[in-house]
């Protein structure tokens, strides 16, 4: 009990948390104390801001190489849903975009380990969006792609980020990571990059100055005791690199996923999406900002997250397939306007941001289209 | 800002009673979490760790209603293509499927004013039921039926609610209360029960000893203001009568009413709000109910966290709120209550339409 109250103190003290003292939280501490201290955490890092931007996002390709159990996005080599955007494509869709999204601020790509595609497509992709709209940041490639990146070329880690870089690239998103066990992963996605791997890309990213974002996919088959181990691996990460820009955190959706087929997976519940969003926000003491992705989690449990410690809300994401494969049922538009009043509801002050958390003058921005 | 926040902490921790400007301050603030905490508190004082749930069915005799009301989505006029009327048989029949279910043992019975139907049919309704079912528990009636079957009757209110009680009918449900504000009243619901009336037949039915239940329906055109004289109004009934068993708040779902086109849904984060503010003001009511017929049942167990301790029930057969659009399914199994009440931490028990406890898990 002792340890139980001392852990309550250091949360509400804003301390930092052992592993023990975060469990001992997370299974016993009345969910709106963990909100409130989490919401005070917030304060510290964000104030009375929550941001939000105005990006697309372009999924390349649905075929994919590792094919994880995790996924209902990605098809196999062969299959008829099977697509690849050529670089005309990606030229019409951020043309489009740059004409219907006044102010868009961030290009967004996320795809699949494509077979039979080369390197090089990759940085073509980047030089056009960068040829269209050179204003914007490009946030691109999960730490995953670049160790496939780097697997296809020969290169080193280290040579693809640099090559990414020089292309245009500004940050990179913060999928891939799951859950940091190699234990987990053998599961969940056994055939894409281990542990070791996202990390070393995630560090020499942020070695090369290029931030990148950090997420979790929880709410499968993982313990409690893993995933929060998971948020300290990426405090010790940050501690090191202070390259993270924010967490995300991903609650799992089992439809058409190959794991719920296999496995009896308890969906996640709005109580415990919002208990965990408070209890990373506590744990991450070193990481500025807590993103709920309301794609996933619905507009009006991403309101309710403000109070349980995410100052951001993502952006107004047009197109996103990924996740929307695997029936989360948010609709895959937002306005700008929608989000303000979300936040303004809330309490908070919204502030447009860029991909790398600068706010956006929305005047000037506009003033480029 | 959180001065008058912390003042109000004061308060609710040694048990103060919080006055109407210590609603609108709470109104005001925006520290969700603080709130919900506080009413969690005062939950736990008033209520204990059980949440309360029944196995239920819904009967709705009617959706043909001279209410009209600018805020329902179900009423319509006998000549409307979704008119209907159950007839005495087709209700005994459908109680008689879900009574398949052993543990079924409570009907709501919510219907629109008929024009036609005589007082005496909806007495022969309840009568018939409880000889059929003798089991069966009875809620029945809101206040603004209640009216509306003295005026067609003649009766007063207390002769038509002995009736009623004599019939078989055990307690009435919270609904038609909307704002008790008679300016509001007449923008929104201008043909049925005033709020004197309202008032006037819960404090009959306690005074004969019946409990009923209180509602709120938020989120059209009501300011802040509004909504604390509203729990103020049913706290000040309750002190007189005690006979006030839970409250509801029910947010207002505008697809296909009249106002559709001018006011959007409030948010859940104004739900949580109402929810805690609620249980705050409403320091003398037993019960808060998180009805997840609206709220959906996720943020229905979310606001077990925000001051609620009633979820309602399996609800079989509900039709007016669902004929406003809400998302929620149409009814739930007693199993994936359970799971809900105790993955908030809390203990399941099953109730009759009274609260009485039949069973906890």
């Amino acid at each position: 009990m002792n340890e139980f109250l001392n852990a309550q103190q250091k949360a509400r003290a804003g301390r930092r948390l052992s592993f023990d003292e975060a469990l001992l939280l997370y299974e016993k501490a009345p969910i709106l104390f963990l909100a409130e201290w989490a919401r005070a955490a917030k304060k510290r890092h964000s104030k009375n801001e929550v941001y939000y931007n105005i990006n697309r996002h372009i999924n390349l390709s649905n075929t994919c190489t590792a094919n994880c159990p995790l996924c209902a996005f990605s098809v196999e080599e062969g299959d008829k849903n099977g697509y690849i955007l050529s670089l005309a494509n990606v030229a019409d869709i951020v043309r489009k975009a740059a004409r219907e999204v006044p102010g868009i601020t961030e290009i967004h790509i996320v795809s699949s380990l494509c077979p039979n595609v080369e390197f090089s497509y990759y940085i073509d992709v980047v030089k056009t969006v960068k040829s269209i709209l050179p204003q914007v940041n490009i946030q691109a490639f999960t730490p995953v792609e670049i160790v496939h990146f780097a697997k296809i070329s020969g290169l080193s880690i280290k040579k693809v980020l640099q090559l990414l870089i020089e292309a245009g690239l500004s940050a990179l998103p913060g999928g891939g990571a799951e859950i940091l066990d190699d234990a987990v992963r053998k599961i969940i996605c056994p055939d894409k990059a281990t542990s070791a791997e996202w990390i070393d890309v995630v560090r020499t990213a942020h070695l090369l100055k290029i931030p990148t974002n950090a997420s979790i996919l929880y709410g499968h088959i993982e313990t409690i005791e893993q995933r929060l181990q998971h948020l300290f691996t990426l405090r010790d990460i940050q501690d090191e690199t202070g390259g993270f820009n924010a967490f995300i955190p991903f609650p799992f959706y089992p439809h058409n996923t190959k794991l719920a087929q296999k496995y009896k997976i308890k969906p996640l519940t709005a109580w415990e999406n919002l208990k965990f969003i408070a209890i990373a926000r506590l744990i991450l003491d070193n990481i500025a900002h807590l993103k709920s992705f309301w794609i996933m989690l619905s507009e009006e449990i991403a309101q309710l997250s403000l109070a349980f410690g995410a100052d951001d809300l993502d952006g107004t994401v047009g197109e996103e397939k990924i996740i929307h494969a695997a029936g989360a049922k948010a609709g895959s538009l937002m306005t700008r306007t929608r989000l303000s009043e979300m936040i303004t509801q809330a309490g908070y002050i919204p502030v447009e941001r860029d991909s790398l958390y600068h706010s956006v003058d929305n005047f000037q921005n506009q003033k480029h289209l | 800002m959180n001065n008058a926040l912390d003042m109000i902490e004061a308060k609710v921790l040694s048990g103060q009673r919080l006055t109407r400007e210590d609603g609108i301050a709470l109104y005001d603030s925006n520290d969700l979490a603080r709130i919900g905490y506080l009413a969690d508190t005062v939950r736990r004082r008033i209520s204990g760790d059980y949440v309360y749930y029944d196995v239920n069915l819904h009967i709705n005799l009617t959706n043909v209603c001279i209410g009209q009301c600018k805020f329902c989505a179900f009423g319509c006029k006998a000549t409307s293509d979704r008119a209907y009327s159950l007839t005495k048989q087709s209700v005994l029949d459908r109680i008689a499927k879900a009574a398949s279910d052993p543990d079924m043992k409570n009907l709501h019975i919510v219907s629109g004013l008929h024009p036609d139907w005589p007082y005496e049919y909806y007495l022969d309704i309840i009568k018939t039921i409880k000889h059929t079912f003798p089991d069966m528990h009875l809620k029945g009636f809101t206040g603004v039926e209640i009216m509306h079957f003295v005026k067609i009757s003649g009766k007063s209110i207390r002769e038509v609610l002995s009736e009623l009680m004599e019939a078989g009918l055990e307690t009435m449900p919270g609904g038609g209360a909307e704002i008790l504000d008679d300016d509001l009243r007449k923008k929104l619901c201008p043909n049925k029960a005033t709020s004197a009336e309202w008032l006037e037949v819960a404090r009959t039915a306690h005074k004969l000893g019946m409990k009923t239940n209180a509602s709120m329906l938020y989120g059209h055109i009501e300011t802040v203001e509004q909504r604390i004289d509203h729990l103020l109004t049913l706290r000040n009934l309750q002190d007189e009568t005690g006979g006030l068993q839970t409250f509801i708040c029910f947010p207002f779902e505008p697809k296909n009413t009249q106002l559709e086109s001018c006011i959007i849904r409030t948010s859940v984060w104004d739900d949580l709000k109402t929810m805690a503010i609620s249980r705050l003001i409403l320091d003398n009511v037993h019960n808060i109910k998180a009805y997840w017929v609206m709220l959906t049942l996720p943020i229905a167990m979310l606001a077990l966290g925000f001051g609620a301790n009633d979820i309602d029930g399996t609800v079989g057969g509900e039709k007016i709120m669902h004929a406003a659009g809400v998302s929620s399914q149409k009814s739930l199994t007693k199993n994936s209550l359970i799971a809900a009440i105790k993955e908030a931490g809390r203990i399941p028990a099953e109730c009759d339409c009274n609260f009485n406890v039949v069973r906890t898990f």
